[in-house]
């Protein structure tokens, strides 16, 4: 494909960085999705609050608090740097960091809601099975709530691709390191270069529709197959 | 490892999510029924025996094993009890096949094993033919015998059932009564029904506890439950339909006879010495155990006592003619019933004066 137009570094970082956020998000946040789905503890409402904040408060804003949470002046930006030599901001490091902290509601919520909808009764009928943690979680729980993962890869997946504001305020625009696609669609809007601009804003929107609808038909037949049984 | 025939006890109390202090026993093949109103625990106490919750003190015990000993610190999770737990709605795994559900209760085993073993239970639940049909595509007794089992497939030590009747319809459920009574006599393992319906625990279970607030009131064969309970609330939830004050007058020791007065009339009652006299009291009459005559006749002898009323209202209903009368001095009425040919033939209507009869062994006094 000759698309002179078309930014493949900047393509291939924002891939990269979708794969590894996913990878490293979605086991963290399907286990804090389970335990937030059946457990009751003082200030819970507090904890899913904070989780969510990533989904209301500017992308600037968030950017901001991660620029001065992982930059040099604070203890992990030290402590990092002092590790491997390298800064976390301004690098792809620093990008996943980012990355994965404002994905969380995103990974989160939608499998909260899926555990939330597997019945109690269930899941006692699992224990009295005989089934031990991983075993219910393996056979019951996960083929249950798969909805609400594919649905929680799928938003983490396409957000990270489409992230803008944070990923300029942590990463800036460095050219292979972290410039994503959203970056480099912007600076070619900044150079007047709008035939690139629309053939990258065409191929992410085109990813993005097709993502949304397999991820949305696959989970409607799963939630078909698995109805609940009417009682 | 399974206990056929050995006893199942609990002695326990809770804080939270309510109060309780119960104490069960059944014995190794019989069938226990917790009866009780909505909140009385009766659920709860069944999540205490799976392990699904932690008592704050007591002892369970199955046969020679302990599950539960706050004293020894000891509680034994659900995967360690062999419990076989139907849940109220079942618990079905949607995702799975009626054979899978049945299977999954035996993930141990090689899968041969486990397929064998399952469909021998599929088929003595009478469900051959279905073992490939989801959840979803099953009726409502269908998911019953499937989760029946799945609870029995694992040879449990203790069966507990949580309201497996509420969700089918009347002639399933008359079906699955005959199924759970024969299979009950062939498990040889404590069963613990719960249940709110007093019929289906007179004709299924061997003994019965009655739960209210938490607390264990009452524990006995049913039929002995029914006709004696211990106290007001016990005879209220057993829906005792003629609960009426009274005032004890005095003991007769010799003819082993309470006298109290109801209204303005005396009347004999079984000797109960544990009521002081000169208090109030509750008397309890089961309206079939009444029989209405004509005012005129006379007073009958021997341990017959009657009284004389004045009919409030008749209500036919299902059969038979449902009566509430009035004792004179006592507000509240007296409720009998009788065929339409007796109230047709002693011309009983509103306002008529009438005598109705009973035996006395059948009056109960309570404490209020």
């Amino acid at each position: 494909m000759s698309s002179p137009g078309m930014d493949f570094t900047a393509l291939r970082l924002s891939l990269e960085l979708g794969v590894v956020t996913v990878l490293l998000l979605l086991p963290l946040a399907l286990m804090t999705a389970r335990f937030l789905a059946w457990r009751r503890f003082p200030g819970k409402s507090l904890l899913e609050a904070a989780l969510a904040v990533p989904l209301v408060l500017p992308p600037t804003v968030v950017g901001y608090y991660l620029l001065v949470g992982m930059g040099s002046g604070s203890w992990l930006g030290e402590w990092v740097e002092r590790m491997t030599g390298q800064s976390l901001v301004f690098s792809f490091s620093g990008l996943v960091v980012a990355s994965v902290i404002v994905n969380i509601p995103f990974a989160v919520q939608p499998m909260q809601r899926a555990f939330e909808a597997i019945p109690g009764e269930v899941r006692d009928a699992a224990a009295c099975c005989g089934m031990g943690f991983w075993r219910t979680l393996l056979t019951v729980e996960l083929p249950l709530a798969w909805p609400g993962v594919v649905t929680a890869f799928v938003l983490t997946f396409a957000h990270t691709l489409g992230e803008f504001g944070v990923v300029l305020m942590v990463g800036g625009s460095i050219p292979g390191e972290t410039q994503t696609i959203a970056i480099a669609i912007y600076d070619r809007v900044q150079a007047f270069d709008y035939a690139a601009a629309g053939q990258m804003s065409l191929l992410l929107l085109v990813f993005s529709l097709l993502v949304l609808a397999l991820a949305g038909g696959w989970g409607r037949r799963i939630g078909r197959r698995d109805a609940l049984p009417r009682i | 490892m399974p206990c056929p025939g050995s006893d199942f006890r609990l002695a326990v109390t809770l804080a939270q999510p309510l109060p309780m202090r119960a104490e069960l026993h059944c014995g190794g093949a019989e069938l226990l029924a917790l009866v009780g109103p909505s909140g009385s625990g009766k659920s709860t106490l069944l999540r205490l025996v799976a392990g699904l919750s932690r008592p704050a003190q007591g002892r369970i015990e199955c046969g020679s094993a302990c599950w539960f000993d706050s004293a020894r610190g000891l509680h034994l999770s659900p995967q360690q009890r062999r419990v076989g737990f139907v849940p109220q709605h079942y618990g079905l795994f949607p995702h799975m096949t009626a054979l899978g559900n049945v299977m999954a209760g035996l993930h141990s085993l090689p899968v041969r094993e486990r397929e064998t073993r399952a469909r021998h239970w599929l088929d003595r639940v009478h469900l051959p033919g279905l073992a490939q049909r989801r959840p979803a595509e099953l009726s409502g007794g269908e998911q019953q015998r499937v989760a029946l089992a799945r609870a029995l497939v694992r040879e449990p030590s203790i069966l507990l059932l949580d309201e497996p009747f509420s969700a089918v319809d009347q002639v399933t459920r008359q079906t699955l009564h005959l199924e759970l009574a024969e299979l009950k006599q062939e498990l040889g393992i404590p069963v613990l029904l719960v249940t709110h319906d007093l019929d289906e625990a007179l004709l299924l279970a061997d003994h019965m506890t009655l739960l209210a607030r938490g607390r264990t009131l009452q524990s006995g064969r049913p039929e002995a439950v029914m006709a004696e309970p211990v106290n007001a609330e016990a005879a209220r939830l057993l829906g005792a339909r003629n609960l009426l004050p009274g005032t004890l007058l005095r003991h007769d020791a010799a003819t082993a006879t309470s006298w109290i007065r109801v209204g303005s009339v005396e009347l004999a009652a079984p000797l109960a010495p544990d009521l002081d006299p000169q208090t109030e009291v509750l008397w309890m009459l089961p309206p079939d155990a009444a029989r209405l005559t004509a005012d005129s006749a006379a007073p009958p002898a021997g341990h017959t006592d009657s009284l004389r009323v004045c009919i409030r209202t008749l209500l036919p209903l299902g059969g038979s003619v449902r009566i509430t009368a009035n004792i004179p001095g006592l507000d509240t009425p007296l409720q009998l019933q009788a065929p339409p040919a007796d109230v047709a033939a002693l011309n009983l209507q509103a306002g008529a004066r009438a005598r109705v009869e009973f035996p006395r062994a059948r009056i109960r006094l309570l404490r209020p």
